[in-house]
C-alpha cells in the first residue's frame, strides 16, 4: 500500500540532492576563484621580482671615462633564485647593440624607460616571463639608451599553482563535505514536521476524524488544511449515511408500529374465529416485515461499522451478561430460563467494536429464544479455547438441520425447520460477519446430548 | 676489486673523436669489451675518482666508465660550445655547472636519493652536490716556527703586516685570471667579506706568487718555498703524504665551501646508467669501507678527500656550522660569469694583487 | 398504572394509548417535548414511554434533563432507530430500557413489568380477590398462608383473569395474549397453564371455572 503510493522521488532526497548540488557548485566556484586569484598573485610576485632584478641591473649601469660600465649586482640574480629554482636569462643592449647576456633572448615587449614591461615568450623550449626596461644615459655628451631584460622560466609558478590547486581543492572538498553534512541535516529537520504529521495521522483510530490541530510549519498549512477539509467531508459523509439508516428505520417502523398496534386492538375486539385468524395472519406478516426491515438495517449498520472497525477492549463476560439482561424479558415471555455461564478464567477480553459484538450475540440469543421450546433453558456460555475466547449460545430446540450447517450463515437462508417462527434469516449472517470482521468465526452445530439442541459459537481472538 | 684501469693515448683519443677542447687525461675503467659505456667528463683527477668509479662498477661487469679529465674552462667549452656528447658532467666549478644547467644542457632527474638531499645540495632537478670541499690556508711549519698560528684572515693580515720580511715573495694564491676555481673562491670571498680585499692588498704588497692549481701551491709550501698558500682545496692538502710539513688552517671568521657537483647531460646516450651513477655519487656508498683511497693516508683516520663526514672527521676541528659559507647554487652564480662583471672584478683584483 | 406517552406520530400514539387503555391503564399523550415537560410537572406517572425523534427536539435531551432533575419515574424509550447504534446511547443517558418499533405488546408489557419491578424496590402492589392475594410485580400468589411463585405465563394468564373477574375469556383470546401470535401454538396449549393455575389455587375460594364451549372465568365459589 505504502509502496504503491510512493511517487517519483522523495522531498528529503530532492532537498538533499539540491543542497548537495548547490554545495558542489559553490565549492567549484570557490575553487576556480581562489585558484585564479592565487595564480594572479603568484604571477604578480614573479613579475615583481623580475622588475626588481631589471631595475637593479639598470641601476648598475654607469658611464666611466666615456664608456659604459655594467656591474650586475649579485642580488639581481640571487633574488630570482630565492623564490624558485627557475632558470634565469638576461640580456643587456645598448641601443641596437647587444652587450651581454643571452643574445637570442626573445623580448616580447619593447623596452621603455620607466616601469618595466612584462611579456611571455618561449626560449629554449620553455615558457619564460620577461621583464624589460630601459634607461637613458649620457655617453660622451650623447644620449644613449640601455635596455635590460631579465627572464625566468615558470616551473616554480607551475609548481606553486599545482600546490595551491591541491590545497584549494582540498579546501573545496572540505567545504563541500561540511555543506553536504549541513544539507543532510537541514533536509532531515525540514521534513521532520511532515513525518510527525504522518505519524500523528496514522496513529489515529478509524473513527477519529477530528481536524489536525497540532501546529505545523507555514508551508504545510495548505496540506493540513486540505487534510482537515477532507476529514471533515468524510466525517460528514459518514454521519450522513448513519442518519440515512436511522431515518429509513424511522420511516418504516413507525407506521408498522401503528398498524400492528391497531391490529392487536382489533384482535381483542373480534370474536369470529375466521376474522381472528385473519387478523393474526396480519400481525404475523407485520412482524415478519418489520423484523426483516430491522435486520436489513442492522446488517447495513454491521457492514458499515465492520469497514470502520472501532477498537476497544471488550470483556466477554460483560458482553454476555449485557446481552442476556437485554433479552431476559423476551425469554420470560416464553417461560424460557436464560442462564449465564461465565468463563472459568475471568477477565477474557477481545479487541473490537462493542456494539457490533453485542449485535452479533443478541441475534444468536434471540434466535435461541425463538426456536427453543417453552419451559426450556437457553445457556450463554463463555469459555476459552486456546487463543480464542468463545461465547456459545445453547438451546434445547430441534437443532440446526445437519445438511444445512454450511449454508445457514448465507444471507436470507433460513433453516428448513423454522416453520412458524418469524425471522428473516439475517441473524446468523450478521453474527458471522461480525465474527469475521474481528478475525474470528462463527461455528454452528448441534449439541451431542439427550434432547439435542442447537449451539452457536462465536470464536473471537483474545487480546 | 681494483678494476683494470688503463690510459689511452691522449692525442689519439682526441683526434679520434674530433674534439677541439683540450683534455688532461682519459681513463677507461672496466672490461675491454663492455656492453655499455658511461662517459664522464670531470675536473677531478682520475686517481681521486678511481675508488668511486670502482665501487660503481662492482656488480656491473658489462659496464665501462670512460673518464675524461679537463679543466673547468675546457669542460665548459666542450659541453657548451662544441656539444661533445657525455653522460655525466662532474665539476668543481659551480658557477659553470650552474650556467650549463641554466642554459639547458642538463637532464632532469629525481629519485629517492636525490630528493633526500638538503636544499643547498641540489638545484632544480638537475644539479647535485656530492662533496663539500672547504678552501683552506696552508701554512709551512718551518716558516711559522715559533709563531702563534693565525686563526682568522684578520690575524693573518696582521701577521703579514707585522713581519713583511718573513713573507715577502713567500705568499701564494690562485691566479683568478687562469683558474676558474680561484675565481670562484675569490668572488665568493669578496661577496662574504671586505677582508678579502684587504688581504689581497697585503698579499699584493708582499709580491704574492700566483698559481694555477692547488697542487703546486701545496708543493711549494711543503718544500718551504712558500710560507703560506691562501684558498687551497683542503682535500688536496690533507691527502698528501708530506702533510706533516704544513698546517692546514680553516679560518674561524668564515670558511668558503665549494661543492663538487654533477649533472646528467641532456644528450646522454645512456641516461639509465647516468642516473644510477648520480644516485651512486649522491648516496655516497663509496665513502666508506674498502673504497678508501690509498693516496697517502697519514694515519689521521681520514679516508677520502671529499666525503663531508670523513672530511671534517679526525684531527680536523670541524668548523662551526655558522662559519661555513657553502657556495649557493643558483642564478646568483651566473652574475660573476657576466663578462662585464668578470672584467670589473679582475680589474679590481689586479689592482690589489698586482702592485708594481 | 398511569402512563405518559411521548410520541409525535398521532396514529401510533392513539393506537398505543387505546391498546394500553384496554388493559385498564391511564394514558396521557404528549406529541412534543414541551407538552411532555408540562405533563411531567403536573402529573404523577408510573412510567414514561418516550420516542426519540420529536418535532421540537431529541428525546434524549428530555431524558437527560429528566435524570438531572432526579425525577424517579422510569423511562422506556420507544425507538425506530437501529438497535446497534442507539442502545448504548439511551441506556447511558438514563433510560431504564428501550423497545424497538414496531413492538409486540406482550414484549412491551414484559419490559414495563421488569422496569417497574426493579423500581418498586420490593413495595407490594397487591390485588385481592376473595381469599387470594396477587402481586404482579413480585410474581406471587397467596392463598391463605401459602405463597406461590408464578412463572411468567402463569402470571400473565392470572393477570388477565383477575383483571376482569367473572368475565369469560375464550381460549383463542387467551392464546393471542399469551403466545404473541406464534403460529404453531394451538388453543390446547392454554389448558396446560389453566391446569397449573388451578393447582396453585387449590383450597381457595377463588377458582378458575370452565364455561363449556366458551372459555374460562375467575369466580368465587
Amino acid at each position: 500500500m505504502i509502496a504503491a503510493l510512493s511517487g517519483p522521488g522523495s522531498i528529503r532526497r530532492r532537498l538533499i540532492i539540491q543542497l548537495l548540488a548547490g554545495a558542489a557548485l559553490l565549492a567549484l566556484v570557490v575553487f576556480v576563484i581562489v585558484r585564479g586569484y592565487a595564480r594572479d598573485l603568484a604571477a604578480e610576485s614573479q613579475d615583481n621580482i623580475l622588475a626588481a632584478s631589471v631595475t637593479a641591473i639598470l641601476d648598475s649601469v654607469s658611464v666611466r671615462d666615456g664608456a659604459l660600465q655594467l656591474d650586475i649586482p649579485y642580488s639581481a640574480f640571487s633574488m630570482l633564485g630565492n623564490v624558485s629554482d627557475d632558470r634565469v636569462f638576461y640580456a643587456v643592449s645598448h641601443g641596437p647593440r647587444f652587450i651581454t647576456g643571452y643574445e637570442d633572448l626573445p623580448v616580447p615587449v619593447d623596452p621603455r624607460t620607466g616601469a618595466p614591461q612584462f611579456g611571455t615568450a618561449v626560449y629554449d623550449g620553455a615558457e619564460i616571463r620577461v621583464a624589460t626596461a630601459a634607461r637613458r644615459l649620457s655617453v660622451a655628451g650623447r644620449p644613449e639608451v640601455v635596455a635590460v631584460s631579465v627572464a625566468q622560466t615558470r616551473d616554480g609558478l607551475r609548481q606553486t599553482l599545482t600546490r595551491i590547486s591541491r590545497n584549494v581543492a582540498g579546501f573545496g572538498l572540505g567545504f563541500f563535505m561540511l555543506a553536504a553534512a549541513l544539507g543532510v541535516f537541514t533536509a532531515r529537520s525540514a521534513t521532520l514536521p511532515l513525518r510527525d504529521l504522518a505519524v500523528s495521522v496514522s496513529r489515529r483510530g478509524p473513527e477519529d476524524l477530528r481536524p489536525v490541530e497540532a501546529p505545523v510549519p507555514e508551508e504545510m498549512t495548505p496540506l493540513v488544511g486540505a487534510l482537515n477539509g477532507f476529514m471533515g467531508r468524510l466525517s460528514a459523509a459518514l454521519s450522513r449515511s448513519e442518519d440515512l439508516i436511522a431515518e429509513a428505520a424511522h420511516r418504516v417502523r413507525t407506521p408498522l408500529a401503528t398498524v400492528r398496534t391497531q391490529a392487536e386492538i382489533t384482535l381483542r375486539r373480534v370474536d369470529k374465529p375466521e376474522n381472528r385468524e385473519a387478523v393474526r395472519e396480519m400481525i404475523r406478516a407485520i412482524d415478519e416485515s418489520s423484523r426483516a426491515a430491522g435486520q436489513l438495517l442492522d446488517h447495513a449498520m454491521v457492514s458499515f461499522r465492520s469497514e470502520h472497525l472501532q477498537s476497544a477492549e471488550v470483556g466477554l463476560d460483560r458482553l454476555a451478561s449485557d446481552a442476556a439482561d437485554r433479552l431476559r424479558p423476551m425469554a420470560d415471555l416464553r417461560d424460557i430460563a436464560l442462564e449465564l455461564c461465565p468463563a472459568a478464567e475471568p477477565g477474557l477480553k477481545v479487541k473490537g467494536d462493542a456494539i457490533l459484538l453485542q449485535s452479533a450475540l443478541l441475534n444468536l440469543i434471540d434466535n435461541a429464544i425463538k426456536y427453543a421450546p417453552p419451559d426450556s433453558d437457553v445457556i450463554v456460555r463463555v469459555s476459552r479455547e486456546g487463543a480464542y475466547g468463545t461465547v456459545a449460545v445453547e438451546d434445547a430446540g430441534k437443532g440446526f438441520p445437519p445438511e444445512a450447517l454450511g449454508t445457514l450463515t448465507t444471507r436470507f437462508v433460513r433453516g428448513s425447520n423454522t416453520l412458524g417462527v418469524v425471522g428473516s434469516g439475517l441473524g446468523l449472517t450478521i453474527a458471522d460477519e461480525v465474527a469475521r470482521a474481528h478475525g474470528g468465526h462463527l461455528v454452528l452445530g448441534n449439541l451431542d446430548r439427550e434432547g439435542g439442541g442447537a449451539c452457536a459459537r462465536l470464536h473471537l481472538p483474545l487480546l | 676489486m681494483r678494476a683494470i684501469a688503463f690510459a689511452l693515448a691522449l692525442i689519439c683519443g682526441l683526434a679520434g673523436r674530433g674534439m677541439a677542447f683540450e683534455i688532461e687525461n682519459r681513463v677507461v675503467f672496466g672490461p675491454e669489451d663492455p656492453a655499455r659505456v658511461l662517459s664522464v667528463i670531470s675536473t677531478g683527477d682520475a686517481e681521486l675518482f678511481a675508488p668511486i668509479i670502482q665501487a660503481f662498477l662492482q656488480g656491473r661487469p658489462d659496464v665501462a666508465v670512460d673518464y675524461t679529465v679537463a679543466s673547468s674552462a675546457q669542460l665548459m667549452r666542450a659541453v657548451h660550445e662544441e656539444g661533445v656528447v657525455f653522460d655525466v658532467v662532474l665539476s668543481s666549478a659551480m658557477d659553470l655547472q650552474t650556467k650549463l644547467v641554466n642554459d639547458g644542457f642538463a637532464r632532469a632527474y629525481s629519485s629517492g636519493v636525490t630528493e633526500a638531499l638538503p636544499d643547498w645540495a641540489r638545484w632544480r632537478q638537475h644539479l647535485f652536490a656530492f662533496t663539500e670541499e672547504p678552501a683552506a690556508i696552508v701554512l709551512s711549519r718551518e716558516a711559522f716556527e715559533g709563531l702563534d698560528l693565525p686563526r682568522t684572515r684578520q690575524g693573518l693580515i696582521e701577521l703579514m703586516r707585522a713581519q713583511p720580511e718573513r713573507f715577502a715573495g713567500r705568499v701564494g694564491t690562485y691566479d683568478v685570471r687562469q683558474s676558474g676555481l680561484g675565481y670562484l673562491f675569490a668572488t665568493q670571498d669578496a661577496r662574504t667579506s671586505e677582508t678579502f680585499w684587504r688581504l689581497s692588498e697585503v698579499m699584493g704588497a708582499l709580491k704574492a706568487r700566483l698559481y694555477c692549481c692547488s697542487g703546486q701551491m701545496i708543493d711549494d709550501v711543503a718544500s718551504g718555498e712558500l710560507a703560506l698558500a691562501y684558498n687551497v682545496l683542503g682535500s688536496y692538502a690533507r691527502g698528501r703524504a708530506d702533510r706533516s710539513a704544513f698546517h692546514i688552517l680553516l679560518p674561524e671568521d668564515f670558511v668558503t665551501v665549494m661543492l663538487r657537483t654533477a649533472f646528467i647531460a641532456r644528450t646522454s646516450p645512456e641516461p639509465d646508467l647516468a642516473e644510477a651513477f648520480i644516485d651512486h655519487l649522491v648516496a655516497r656508498d663509496w665513502a666508506d669501507g674498502d673504497s678508501a683511497d690509498g693516496d697517502g693516508a697519514d694515519g689521521d683516520g681520514a679516508d677520502g678527500d671529499s666525503a663531508e663526514s670523513a672530511f671534517f672527521d679526525g684531527n680536523w676541528l670541524r668548523p662551526q656550522e655558522q662559519v661555513l659559507r657553502r657556495i649557493r647554487m643558483g642564478p646568483g652564480l651566473m652574475v660573476f660569469l657576466d663578462r662585464y662583471k668578470k672584467a670589473a672584478f679582475i680589474e679590481e683584483w689586479g689592482s690589489a694583487m698586482l702592485q708594481p | 398504572m398511569r402512563y405518559l406517552l411521548v410520541e409525535d406520530n398521532d396514529q401510533l400514539a392513539r393506537a398505543v394509548s387505546d391498546r394500553l387503555s384496554l388493559d385498564g391503564h391511564v394514558v396521557d399523550r404528549a406529541a412534543d417535548l414541551g407538552t411532555a415537560d408540562a405533563f411531567v410537572e403536573t402529573g404523577d406517572y408510573d412510567l414514561i414511554l418516550l420516542d426519540i425523534m420529536l418535532p421540537d427536539g431529541d428525546g434524549r435531551d428530555f431524558l437527560q434533563a429528566h435524570r438531572r432533575a432526579q425525577r424517579p419515574t422510569p423511562v422506556i424509550v420507544l425507538t425506530a432507530r437501529s438497535e446497534v447504534s442507539d442502545r448504548v446511547g439511551v441506556l447511558d443517558l438514563g433510560a431504564d430500557d428501550y423497545i424497538v418499533k414496531p413492538f409486540d405488546f406482550a414484549e412491551l408489557e414484559a419490559r414495563c413489568r421488569a422496569v417497574l419491578r426493579r423500581r418498586s424496590g420490593g413495595a407490594s402492589n397487591l390485588q385481592r380477590f376473595g381469599d387470594v392475594a396477587f402481586d404482579p410485580l413480585a410474581c406471587t400468589l397467596r392463598v391463605g398462608d401459602r405463597e406461590v411463585q408464578l412463572r411468567t405465563r402463569e402470571l400473565r394468564l392470572f393477570e388477565i383473569l383477575i383483571g376482569a373477574p367473572d368475565q369469560v375469556f375464550s381460549k383463542s383470546k387467551l392464546v393471542d395474549r399469551l403466545f404473541s401470535h406464534d403460529a404453531d401454538v394451538t388453543e390446547n396449549a392454554i389448558e396446560v397453564y389453566i391446569g397449573r393455575l388451578r393447582r396453585h389455587l387449590s383450597g381457595a375460594r377463588a377458582q378458575i371455572v370452565t364455561v363449556r364451549g366458551l372459555g374460562y372465568r375467575l369466580s368465587l365459589t
